[in-house]
């Protein structure tokens, strides 16, 4: 994907900074850049290496067991590959407690793990299956109880009802989940 | 707000109080358990560091070059067809790509226009509701090295738009 993508995005911006003469902008932002995706894995290594942990700690207890139980029935229909798999499930479980209680921090290290794990028993090693896929489009859905991070920017702008907006991203989110698991039933 | 604040910002000392303490009940080495993980973390952090180079270099330049800024001019007649209002249109585009930029336009979005107009929660809405889907995929993807993605970038992007049109919609049903 990247192999097409990533091209696609250096050729159209370089050529059409060149053009337009927007060269020194486009010169700074890709210092910037290098900085900033620097800057984001400094910060990555210390939460997924405390949420790594964590979930290690919890991987070895019941209160997962209970956790993976309550979510099994969705967790099955979402994911019939993995039925048998115990312990991919406990992991896909703790990232969608994390997702739903706005954790986003803790969300990705989990995910990432669970990818982990669901890639030891693929066949074909540089293919997505069926699992991860699934996998993947759900967390590129935002589903999240409340959307913490914009609520702060609301408030801190002087939102006269900075949480007024939850009820419509509840159904703005339950829209894009319900279109995104038809896209993959109608693919696979 | 105030409870909205105080539930978000227990979760996360609550979950790993009650993780810790239950690994202590039933008599686990946590930290030993702890330390095991975290290393497992290091492994992940630097199989996805080449990716964020490369993929931030990439939306950068975009973002800076002011490509997005002509191609949204192409397609405002199109979103007026659709009433889809054209000053949400540099968030729609920058939300999938990239995090902090979508945060920072969206910011402006609601500083200009008012955070409380429409416009204002039109952005708030979308913020809340989608995701930065190509970073998700890009790190999901390369942390376990996958090259064939199948078709989950096309299925993502079009939840991305459902849900951008959806939030457009609700906003003006509501208001």
């Amino acid at each position: 994907m990247l192999n097409n993508i990533w091209p696609v995005f250096i050729i159209i911006s370089f050529s059409y900074a060149i053009f337009s003469g927007n060269l020194e902008h486009l010169n700074s932002a890709i210092f910037q850049s290098t900085s900033d995706a620097i800057m984001l894995s400094i910060d990555l290594l210390g939460t997924i290496c405390l949420w790594n942990g964590i979930m290690q700690i919890a991987s070895k207890t019941s209160l997962i067991d209970k956790l993976t139980n309550l979510l099994s029935p969705i967790i099955k229909i979402l994911f019939p590959e993995i039925k048998k798999n115990k312990h991919i499930q406990k992991e896909i479980s703790m990232n969608m407690i994390a997702n739903i209680l706005g954790l986003g921090n803790a969300a990705t290290p989990l995910g990432l793990k669970a990818m982990k794990s669901m890639q030891k028993n693929n066949p074909q090693k540089d293919t997505l299956t069926n699992s991860m896929l699934v996998f993947i489009v759900l967390n590129t859905a935002s589903i999240q109880l409340i959307p913490t991070t914009v609520i702060a920017i609301r408030n801190s702008l002087g939102s006269s009802n900075p949480t007024s907006i939850i009820f419509p991203v509840w159904i703005a989110t339950i829209c894009a989940a319900i279109a995104r698991n038809s896209n993959c039933y109608v693919n696979y | 707000m105030q409870a909205v604040n105080f539930i978000s910002s227990l979760a996360m000392p609550l979950i790993i109080l009650l993780i810790v303490t239950y690994g202590l009940i039933e008599k686990n080495k946590v930290f030993d358990d702890f330390l095991e993980g975290a290393k497992e973390g290091i492994e992940i952090v630097f199989s996805i560091l080449p990716t964020l180079v490369g993929l931030f270099v990439a939306i950068g330049a975009l973002r800076n070059s002011g490509i997005l800024d002509m191609m949204i001019r192409i397609i405002t007649p199109i979103l007026n067809v659709i009433q889809f209002p054209s000053e949400i249109m540099p968030l729609a585009m920058l939300r999938p790509i990239s995090g902090s930029g979508s945060i920072a336009v969206a910011t402006d979005i609601m500083k200009t226009y008012g955070v409380d107009s429409s416009i204002g929660i039109i952005a708030s809405v979308i913020m809340g509701s989608t995701e930065t889907t190509l970073y998700t995929i890009a790190v999901y993807t390369s942390s376990v090295k996958i090259k064939k993605t199948r078709f989950v970038l096309v299925a993502s992007l079009v939840a991305d738009v459902v849900g951008m049109l959806v939030s457009v919609g609700i906003c003006k049903i509501l208001s």
